[in-house]
């Protein structure tokens, strides 16, 4: 496509050559099962407010076994009846006032009342909220600690490995306790100390990318034209280096979800009573012998979560490296 | 059991309308089609062609050795009566190794870095013979001592890093050659290699063919080397082979419109620049699902006829009264070799302006710190990379300068002083009145950057993948301060593009979906957006193919003319140099050994390595007889050079112990040619000529100038 009266050509589209990117993960099945089920738990978090049958916080029937049917008391009319025909009759009548008024516990309640179900559909949101912040917030310290490790070397590198170093090697749950518990629970607490935590890892992936990349006849191309450091290290080595880091956020990502769900467990996660998966399963495992429910679905729903971003970066990765 | 090789009679190897395809993503790229090659005992055989054509498909699919995604889709290959393709990999894994070897391409590559060489060697004999390891370790110092490797018994016991890469390819022929292989393949075995490095291995094949009876097929892109090593060659273009016969025959009376295309593209020493001008072959080698009917170089051709050229497949035809040359093409009987004249690279002389360039006795040493306590209580903590060591050389506007030296000799360390990239240690770099050898590039004006730009020779890296073509071109634009308006910046890139030939639109492409070739002009768009009056380009074409080398060295020529701009052309290809060059400096280890003009350094009075250079380089001409020099041993460390004379260690002109102690002294064989070296200047005169040639009456006269 070319402008004739100035012989200067149009500019394809970025976003077309974006979408033909993604859907090359066709070919990877691996790939796709974890899209899916990403995208899912998107669907999810986007839709808690239509999809959940109850309210999350709200205590109702507790320690109801999955597949119980409930009716609001205040509208609950005859004892005797099933609940599934005096649900479709307040629907059909019109009174029903409240949307959790009628519904299954298909998952169950936990021991205060709240269904399970409700609590980890809104739970997703809090995931997919602070995970992928959390996972941001540390690339956003790593890749320049490792930029500027890989590019100038010498004492800088020397410096930053030397902190970096430091921090992989305490037991990484000492050091969250450590910090959380000095600093208080709540949701910034958690994003901070999972951008300390992590930052260091990405910081070695970088520059163990750039001291590759630094040597390209490209970069030396733009020190010969005298470019600034910081210019050859944004402009010319990152943009070289996404292909391995977008794998790595992926992963690093499902770690992420399993270190908040760790915290949320220890006690040391976003305070009640906002649905929190290792939460929910903190305050439900002492009773988790004599009703499995409680912990077993939170459970699994970390677990399929993080599963759908470690398949999704393997999808990733087996695509780049085909022919 | 001691596996017996059995004297075989009748053709060693035949491939019968052999087609090899790739399965790619892309569907299936049929990438050799009907090839046919017969080899009988003690032939040594060449292939020969530029990248993409085929030729190390063929290799592989002699060896067998496909891949995941190639595979054989028609013809045969036979070796001594059985078809390979029918072997089970059990008795595959027997014929590879001990019926059929081969050397790759990259020596460090093709070892195994954690084993002793020893070990790696022995390997060989006890894998496929009955032998006790005692009995191994004798024959694989006996074949070191064969590849004529100093020191077999240190060579065994090293690792593969501890020894050059002229001798590790040694040592990786040994390997092929220890359990004495009937087929020996050698795919590209000195293109990584230094020119004087090439003619030791190339000197090495030779002999070994004759002393052990080995059949060879030797591939390269190379046609000097064809011609030094093998007695018939098949050259192939595009997955077909499209003419084949003696090396003799083919060389001198080529009948294929793409051999004759090949050898108008190779600056022969032997050729005037003005007589015999370097002729590029118009157009692209196509793509290997694009290619069109009838005769692949049907598009590219002078000769291409509608109707005859491009219908059907076509077949090779036999040239009668000759041994076997066979050619694929339907026009050869038509075609009057003796009229064609096609025009070729223009061969202007440009008048050459005043100074631009002065450099007086620049050096630039390294620093090494040794932190050892040994270096401490020894007192010498602080050791020197002499890297360059009292340069000194001046250039003038329009001018083409050449630096010509081998790997280690500094002249990317020069490149680098030169481009501020590192300051000198001492002496000045004055370029257009101000001494420039203080001032790292940081410190440098834009116009000053502008003016003095760099062309590299990766071309596969020299752009940056992740942008387009037309955003860096911009960036070097507004960088050096041309333009600074969005509008005329976008106008100045076109205008660029114009400039090296590329069409308008591939300012929009990314790196990746150009060509080598394409790729390198970008390079030359770029060192040429300031108007700089000094370009250093450093070995620009050596990574390209041959027709496309061409092309590019036809490009900056141009350029050049059009510009005025002083061009220092950094290289090892001396036949370019001396068809591009107005002046030659030759370096050896950090030193210059010669400077002069063209003609007066590529003829007697020659400085000693200057000849071992000329004598090493090989020539695709029959006509030409070259002196044989070799040089032994190995470069020197840098950190500790020879004291006296640089190449002291290695000259074969070698006078005595002058040379080891007193630093030779820069003698005028006339105004503006400097030698350095102890001999007297009219013991250098009497010199014969290192290229002689035999013209048609017989006489030998020497190279023409």
């Amino acid at each position: 496509m070319t402008d004739t009266t100035a012989g200067i050509p149009r500019r394809p589209s970025k976003a077309l050559e974006f979408v033909k990117g993604i859907l090359l993960l066709r070919e990877s099945i691996v790939g796709m099962i974890g899209a899916f089920l990403v995208l899912f738990w998107l669907f999810v978090a986007i839709f808690a407010n239509v999809i959940a049958p109850f309210n999350p916080n709200q205590p109702l029937v507790p320690l109801a076994a999955p597949g119980t049917e409930f009716v609001a008391a205040a509208t609950q009319q005859v004892a005797s009846k099933p609940a599934s025909e005096v649900c479709s009759q307040i629907y059909e009548n019109g009174t029903a006032t409240d949307q959790y008024d009628c519904g299954t516990f298909w998952l169950g309640t936990d021991h205060i009342g709240r269904d399970i179900l409700s609590r980890i559909i809104f739970g997703s949101r809090t995931v997919l909220i602070y995970a992928p912040l959390a996972t941001f917030c540390a690339y956003f310290v790593g890749v320049p600690m490792g930029l500027a490790a890989g590019y100038r070397r010498g004492m800088t590198d020397g410096i930053l490995s030397f902190i970096a170093n430091v921090i992989l090697s305490f037991p990484v749950l000492v050091l969250y306790v450590i910090i959380i518990a000095f600093f208080g629970a709540s949701a910034f607490n958690i994003v901070v100390a999972v951008t300390f935590a992590s930052a260091p890892g990405i910081m070695r992936i970088v520059r163990g990318l750039v001291l590759d990349l630094r040597n390209r006849e490209y970069v030396f191309a733009a020190e010969t034209r005298g470019e600034p450091g910081w210019r050859i290290m944004l402009i010319e080595i990152l943009p070289n280096a996404r292909g391995p880091l977008i794998v790595d956020s992926c992963v690093r990502v499902g770690y992420v979800i399993i270190t908040i769900g760790v915290l949320g467990f220890l006690g040391l996660g976003l305070p009640p009573p906002n649905p929190d998966w290792g939460g929910m399963i903190n305050e439900t495992r002492q009773m988790a012998m004599t009703f499995p429910h409680m912990t077993v679905f939170p459970c699994i729903a970390i677990s399929s979560l993080v599963l759908g971003f470690n398949l999704l970066a393997d999808g990733m990765r087996e695509v780049s490296l085909r022919d | 059991m001691a596996s017996q090789k059995v004297d075989y009679q009748g053709p060693i190897l035949e491939c019968k309308n052999l087609c090899i395809s790739y399965f790619t993503r892309a569907g299936e790229i049929p990438a050799v089609v009907d090839f046919n090659l017969t080899l009988n005992q003690g032939d040594s055989v060449g292939l020969v062609g530029e990248s993409g054509c085929g030729k190390s498909t063929v290799a592989m699919a002699i060896m067998q050795y496909m891949g995941g995604n190639g595979g054989i889709v028609g013809g045969q290959v036979i070796y001594k009566g059985q078809d390979l393709a029918k072997l089970s990999n059990e008795e595959l894994r027997r014929l590879r190794g001990n019926e059929i070897s081969m050397v790759y391409q990259e020596p460090m590559a093709s070892l195994n870095p954690s084993m002793t060489l020893g070990r790696q060697l022995m390997e060989v004999p006890l894998c496929h013979e009955d032998v006790t390891e005692k009995e191994a370790w004798e024959r694989a110092s006996q074949m070191l001592a064969d590849v004529k490797l100093p020191d077999p018994e240190r060579v065994m016991k090293s690792y593969p890093h501890q020894i050059s890469g002229g001798q590790q390819q040694r040592v990786v022929i040994a390997m092929a050659l220890l359990s004495n292989p009937s087929l020996l393949l050698l795919d590209e075995p000195t293109t990584a290699l230094d020119v004087t490095v090439e003619a030791g291995i190339v000197e090495l094949i030779g002999d070994i063919a004759g002393r052990f009876n080995t059949s060879m097929i030797y591939i390269s892109h190379n046609l000097g080397l064809i011609l030094a090593t093998c007695d018939r060659v098949n050259v192939m273009y595009s997955g077909v082979v499209v003419e084949s016969g003696t090396v003799k025959e083919v060389f001198d009376k080529m009948r294929h419109p793409y051999t004759k295309g090949l050898f108008g593209c190779i600056p022969l020493p032997s050729a005037n620049k003005n007589a015999r001008p370097l002729v590029p072959i118009r157009g692209q080698l196509p793509l290997p699902h694009e290619r069109p009917p009838g005769c692949f170089f049907g598009p590219r051709c002078d000769f291409f006829q509608e109707g005859t050229c491009n219908v059907g497949s076509l077949h090779m035809r036999e040239v009668p009264d000759e041994q076997n040359h066979t050619v694929r093409c339907e026009r050869w009987k038509e075609i009057d070799w003796a009229s064609y004249k096609p025009v070729g690279l223009s061969t202007e002389v440009i008048e050459k302006g005043d100074e631009v360039l002065s450099i007086n006795q620049m050096k630039k040493y390294y620093e090494l710190t040794d932190n050892s306590i040994a270096a401490l209580l020894k007192g010498d903590r602080v050791r020197y990379v002499k890297a360059n060591e009292s340069i000194s050389f001046k250039a003038r506007e329009s001018q083409t300068v050449a630096i010509v030296g081998e790997s280690g000799c500094g002249k990317s360390t020069f490149a680098k002083v030169m481009m501020g990239l590192e300051t000198a240690t001492d002496g000045e770099v004055v370029f257009n009145g101000s001494d420039v050898s203080n001032f790292p590039v940081q410190q440098r004006a834009p116009d000053l950057i502008g003016s003095m730009q760099m062309v590299f020779q990766n071309p596969f890296d020299t752009l940056n993948p992740s942008h387009t073509v037309g955003s860096q071109l911009a960036r070097v634009i507004r960088k050096f301060g041309v333009e600074s308006e969005p509008d005329r910046i976008e106008n100045r890139v076109m205008e660029l593009l114009d400039l090296v030939k590329l069409p308008r639109d591939f300012a929009r492409r990314r790196p990746r979906q150009l060509s080598g070739g394409q790729k390198q002009r970008v390079g030359i768009a770029r060192a040429f957006a300031g108007n700089p009056s000094l370009v250093v380009a450093d070995e620009p074409v050596s990574a390209l193919d041959v027709s496309v080398q061409a092309a590019v060295t036809g490009l900056l020529m141009d350029i050049q003319r059009t510009y005025r701009t002083t061009l220092l052309f950094i290289s090892h290809d001396l036949s370019l140099v001396r068809y591009l060059a107005d002046r030659v400096v030759v370096m050896y280890l950090g030193h210059i050994v010669e400077q002069g003009q063209t003609d007066e350094v590529f003829a007697p009075p020659y400085h000693p390595y200057t000849e071992a250079l000329l004598s090493a380089v090989p020539i695709a001409d029959t006509s030409i007889k070259k002196k044989r020099i070799i040089l032994e041993g190995n470069l020197p460390s840098v950190m500790n050079p020879p004291k006296g004379c640089a190449f002291n260690t290695r000259c074969p002109r070698k006078v005595g112990s002058i040379c080891e102690t007193d630093v030779p002294p820069h003698v005028e064989a006339a105004p503006g040619h400097v030698i350095a070296c102890h001999i007297p200047i009219e013991e250098l005169r009497q010199v014969d000529p290192v290229i002689v040639q035999t013209t048609a009456e017989g006489e030998t006269v020497p190279a023409a100038e």
